[in-house]
């Protein structure tokens, strides 16, 4: 193919993974940041390793369709990032390798009125070793937790960052991403120190 | 550039033969392993009237540089059915792809400092 090898005509496409339980204002982060209106795709997904906890007793393979929403922002000519929504509702999306490889990082959003709806999403970049940052939106009238009761709650380390957001602001969204992947340079260093 | 007839439904003298949601003829595994971020692009070396409606529809939304996610997103299929059109389309010269993760590694620094360089921008 001619084109094949072409790669300047191509920019290159690189992703962050926007997670959190449902309602917590994934695609609301997305759509502040996307430079289209969020779109939706779905894809059919085989769960034939899911865990037997609750799928006791079904014995062949299962599919689920999973939607996502995800979002672009071109950054220069060279680089496109794109955010991909995890599916709030639907565990099944953990067995979608797809959707996390070659992901940079991981945005857990987190309602501060619900924090267990996040627990998952943290177990689940745990264990894939994806570095997430935790950004609390901020709902009105919402309790005010502060950064370190958040990380408590969450058990997670203190290396990992705990922002505050709103997730319907631009520039707090976007502040988010910056956040996150000065975490991942930061990351990047220690590993390699 | 050579046509797949057994995989590419390009034949004019066969028409247009697929119902919509059919368009992969069943297939559920592309011939060119794409990602939801392979960024595809139409090579304008086959023009639309010469592909069934769903491969043309497919290649009238890769102008330029466009995700598999987005295309699927347009064409309201799902992915792996986009997948399975493009890679048809990729097959027959019609478009030409680049895969992620042949640019991009996640642990890729400069990668990283290109895309803090851009969201600081924005701010």
């Amino acid at each position: 193919m001619a084109y094949e090898n072409d790669s300047d005509l191509f920019p290159t496409a690189v992703k962050v993974l926007v997670a959190g339980g449902f309602g917590v204002g994934k695609t609301t982060f997305i759509g502040s940041v996307s430079e289209i209106e969020p779109l939706s795709t779905e894809e059919l997904i085989t769960a034939a390793s899911i865990g037997t906890d609750n799928l006791a007793g079904v014995e062949n393979k299962a599919t689920t369709t999973v939607a996502f929403d995800f979002g672009r922002l071109t950054l220069d000519p060279r680089y496109v990032l794109y955010l991909f929504g995890t599916p709030g509702q639907d565990r099944f999306w953990f067995m979608w390798d797809e959707l996390s490889t070659g992901a940079l990082g991981a945005v857990i959003l987190v309602d501060p009125r619900r924090l267990e709806t996040s627990f998952e999403a943290v177990d689940f970049f745990e264990r894939r070793g994806i570095h997430f940052l935790i950004a609390i939106n901020e709902f009105d009238g919402a309790f005010r937790y502060d950064s370190e009761e958040v990380r408590a709650a969450l058990k997670i380390g203190p290396h990992v960052p705990v922002v505050l957001c709103d997730a319907r602001g631009d520039r707090s969204a976007t502040s988010v991403l910056v956040s996150l992947v000065q975490y991942l340079l930061t990351a990047m260093s220690s590993h390699s120190a | 550039m050579a046509v797949h007839d057994d995989e590419l439904w390009l034949d004019e003298d066969a028409g247009r033969l697929v119902r919509p949601y059919t368009v992969s003829n069943g297939r559920t595994s592309p011939t060119k392993s794409l990602d939801l971020l392979s960024l595809v692009m139409a090579t304008g070396q086959i023009a639309t009237t010469q592909l069934a409606p769903e491969h043309a529809q497919a290649l009238g939304l890769c102008n330029g540089p466009t995700s598999v996610a987005e295309v699927a997103a347009h064409l309201r299929l799902p992915a792996m059915v986009t997948k399975v059109l493009l890679s048809d389309l990729v097959d027959c010269g019609a478009v030409t792809t680049r895969s992620p993760h042949a640019a991009a590694s996640p642990t890729d620094r400069s990668v990283l400092e290109a895309v803090l360089d851009g969201l600081r921008k924005r701010l």
